[in-house]
């Protein structure tokens, strides 16, 4: 062997990287063309950027009674924000007992934000305390917003609006839609045809009709569905439509993640003697709802923003609201300012979700492979 | 073990009656709401019955391509309205698709810079609700838009105002339909004729500009030939409006911007995660064959990339077309609107309302259907 093929041999290290490095400016400057683009960039940036500090705040209005006084430096009108942001988060709910719902919101938001953290799900022991704060803190939830009891003056449903109850529409809903999606999703893959004819239609069916077109049917239709004398609140009736809609959804979300599962899975549990539904619970499930993590958390933003749609049947959600809070005559002819603080906190909501779901994603990916 | 037990962990039989079981209650539950619907109708006198269709409606809307007037059957009302809503989705999905595809490269560019502006621009759009933005946009039409006597010249002849946008007409003629079959059949000759040559293996005599050739000279010849001059009217201001030219309400062009700005922010994800779904190898090789960067894109990537896109774009289509009626809520006159407005006209929910839900379902089977055998035909070529 002579030295030659002996050096071709010995691995040597892969060829530095000829590419210049900028640090922070990468990308940005390495040619011509990009750097001229990066320039027109920054300076329409920074016109932009101008433009938007002198309408909302060189311009911007904080004393003002109406909406013509507003309208005359033709800046944002903090006084309007700062006269109906109340109405605009919480509708139509008595003035002086906003403080439920805000309590409960916060409620709501400090139990799902721990359910949230991994941490919690670690130790026996802390699930447990989920388990039970789960039940007693949708209670007090129900029990803040209804009132009568306590001393606390009852509020009926219809009052209700804002923020609450698109948080309660689209949490409920997504809730429910969850339960009968997994039925939905193994009905359509069962091996009895009956079954899965009936699964098929039903996905089908709420895939391939507007949502604007179901909620017609819960508010106009319904009535007609049931004897005459059931009644159903409105609001309960809206929340059963996005609960099925959303649930044919996820529902092939989750088809998607069972026909993932190598089919030794299912060999497995046949020759361990697991039946039917222990094996769907122990073993399928939890590796086919983990592939569908990202297509559920996309179709639960979906569903939080499609709760905007009950406006078509006149309901006081967030946008809602916002829609109201300009009928007044002294406010009339405003809109950037309420759709633009209602699309701020939609905004904000979507995005601390999908951040939690990638970072769940990237967890659950990297402990398992 | 005795008898039964026996015969209940035969999984045959257990099949059988879960199915049974379940098949009867779905047939109990529909029959159940049918009785209701039926005596519930009668109670309230009415009968359910489509023949009101025929009848006169006498509400008014503005825009449509069938001619409808108040006056005219609700059956024209309908197919009105349905024409509408196909009117705004057939042009929302394709600016949606332009709009889309520039926003996707913008993303993919090599510039930070823009890459991250275009993120920043598709997170804000895809996560606040479309009815929202609809709104907006439908208040921004009509409120912050000049009146028709400032109205912004768009191009010359376009304007664009508080009522909405105008352009310039040009009147039909028969020599139009003629020169447009003479151009469905010399398409369809070209790309026969393609087809023909790719199968002797003679592909590269026909090169994409002698294809367009073949496809433009014979109508184009056919319509000088036979044309009479061309009529049109143009938009002109006259009193408080224009006249003249086509017109488009605020609340279309309100429809069509929400549309497009809210999808081609999904769509434009999409195009993206199918471009990157290629497999890197592919353009290391078409580098090393020596094709250029555009070269490498039009032959090698973006073939492959399509074969990823077109499924979740042909669903974001039938979303898009879906979403068309959120109309309802700006008075845009498409579908829901009409089947609104019927109702509270005739009080026939039931029948509307189905109407409304079998035109959806049916779209969406088309659109599935259509999808189905442009996948097969993708996975022909793919072989």
């Amino acid at each position: 062997m002579d030295s030659s093929a002996v050096a071709l041999s010995v691995a040597r290290p892969p060829p530095a990287v000829a590419r210049r490095r900028f640090g922070v400016l990468a990308g940005l400057f390495d040619t011509w063309p990009n750097a001229a683009v990066t320039l027109l960039l920054v300076w329409l940036l920074v016109r932009i950027g101008i433009a938007m500090w002198d309408w909302a705040f060189a311009r911007g209005v904080w004393q003002a009674e109406t909406a013509e006084q507003c309208a005359r430096t033709g800046g944002l009108c903090w006084a309007f924000l700062a006269d109906r942001w109340r109405l605009i988060l919480f509708g139509p709910y008595p003035y002086a007992q906003q403080w439920r719902p805000a309590l409960a919101m916060v409620l709501f938001a400090l139990l799902l934000g721990a359910s949230l953290a991994p941490a919690m799900w670690a130790a026996r022991r802390t699930r447990l305390l989920l388990a039970l704060a789960w039940p007693c803190v949708i209670l007090t939830i129900a029990a803040l917003l209804w009132g009568g009891l306590l001393g606390l003056v009852p509020v009926p449903s219809r009052l209700w609006g804002g923020l609450p109850l698109t948080m309660i529409l689209a949490s409920v809903g997504v809730s429910g839609a969850f339960v009968l999606a997994i039925l939905l999703a193994l009905g359509r893959r069962s091996d009895m045809p009956v079954l899965r004819a009936v699964c098929t239609a039903f996905i089908e069916f709420f895939r391939g009709v507007p949502l604007v077109a179901l909620l017609f049917l819960a508010s106009v239709l319904f009535p007609y569905f049931v004897p005459p004398d059931w009644t159903m609140d409105v609001l309960l009736r809206a929340q059963i439509a996005f609960a099925l809609f959303f649930a044919a959804y996820m529902a092939e979300a989750i088809r998607g993640g069972l026909q993932a599962i190598p089919n030794g899975q299912y060999a497995a549990c046949e020759s361990l003697g697991l039946s039917y539904w222990q094996a769907q619970r122990r073993i399928i499930l939890p590796q086919a709802l983990r592939i569908v993590i990202p297509s559920l958390v996309n179709i639960f933003i979906a569903a939080f923003k499609d709760t905007s749609l009950v406006v078509v049947i006149s309901m006081m959600d967030l946008l809602g609201a916002a829609n109201a809070s300009t009928a007044e005559a002294k406010w009339w002819g405003l809109y950037i300012e309420p759709y633009l603080f209602v699309a701020l906190i939609y905004l904000a909501i979507c995005a601390v979700i999908s951040t939690y779901s990638r970072g769940l994603e990237r967890r659950l990916g990297v402990s398992e492979r | 073990m005795n008898g039964l037990a026996a015969v209940w962990l035969r999984p045959g039989v257990r099949a059988a009656v879960w199915q049974t079981l379940a098949g009867a209650v779905v047939i109990a539950g529909v029959l159940w709401v049918a009785a209701n619907i039926s005596g519930n109708v009668a109670r309230r006198g009415l009968d359910i019955d489509f023949g009101f269709l025929a009848g006169r409606a006498s509400f008014e809307f503005g825009e449509n391509l069938v001619g409808y007037r108040a006056g005219d059957s609700f059956l024209v009302a309908f197919l009105a309205g349905l024409a509408n809503t196909l009117l705004v989705a057939m042009l929302g999905i394709m600016l949606t698709t332009i709009v889309a595809m520039i926003l996707s490269l913008a993303r993919l560019s090599p510039n930070r810079l823009l890459s991250r502006l275009a993120w920043g621009w598709i997170e804000a759009v895809r996560n606040t609700p479309l009815l929202l933005q609809l709104l907006f946009w439908h208040q921004l039409a009509i409120r912050a838009l000049p009146g028709p006597h400032q109205a912004w010249a768009v191009m010359p002849g376009v304007f664009l105002s508080n009522r909405g946008l105008v352009f310039p007409a040009l009147d039909w003629q028969p020599a139009m339909g003629v020169a447009l079959a003479a151009f469905v059949a010399c398409t369809a000759g070209a790309v026969l004729m393609r087809r023909a040559a790719l199968a002797r293996g003679a592909g590269a005599a026909l090169r994409t500009v002698v294809m367009f050739a073949l496809a433009l000279t014979l109508p184009v010849l056919l319509f000088l030939a036979i044309a009479e001059p061309l009529e049109g009217s143009v938009p002109t201001l006259r009193g408080f409006n224009f006249q003249g030219g086509v017109s488009v309400s605020p609340e279309f062009v309100a429809l069509l911007a929400g549309l497009v700005v809210y999808q081609a922010g999904f769509m434009a994800e999409t195009i993206r995660s199918g471009i990157l779904g290629v497999p890197k190898g592919q353009v290391e090789a078409a580098a090393s064959l020596g094709l250029a960067r555009g070269q490498q894109l039009r032959r090698v990537v973006l073939p492959q990339a399509l074969w990823i896109i077109v499924p979740p774009v042909t669903s974001q289509y039938l979303s898009l077309t879906k979403n068309s009626s959120l109309a309802v809520a700006i008075g845009y006159p498409d579908l829901v609107r009409v089947s609104q407005v019927t109702i509270s006209e005739t009080g026939r929910a039931v029948e509307c309302i189905t109407i409304l839900l079998l035109v959806y379902l049916s779209l969406s089977l088309f659109t599935a259907f259509l999808m189905n055998l442009y996948n097969r035909h993708l996975m022909r070529r793919r072989g």
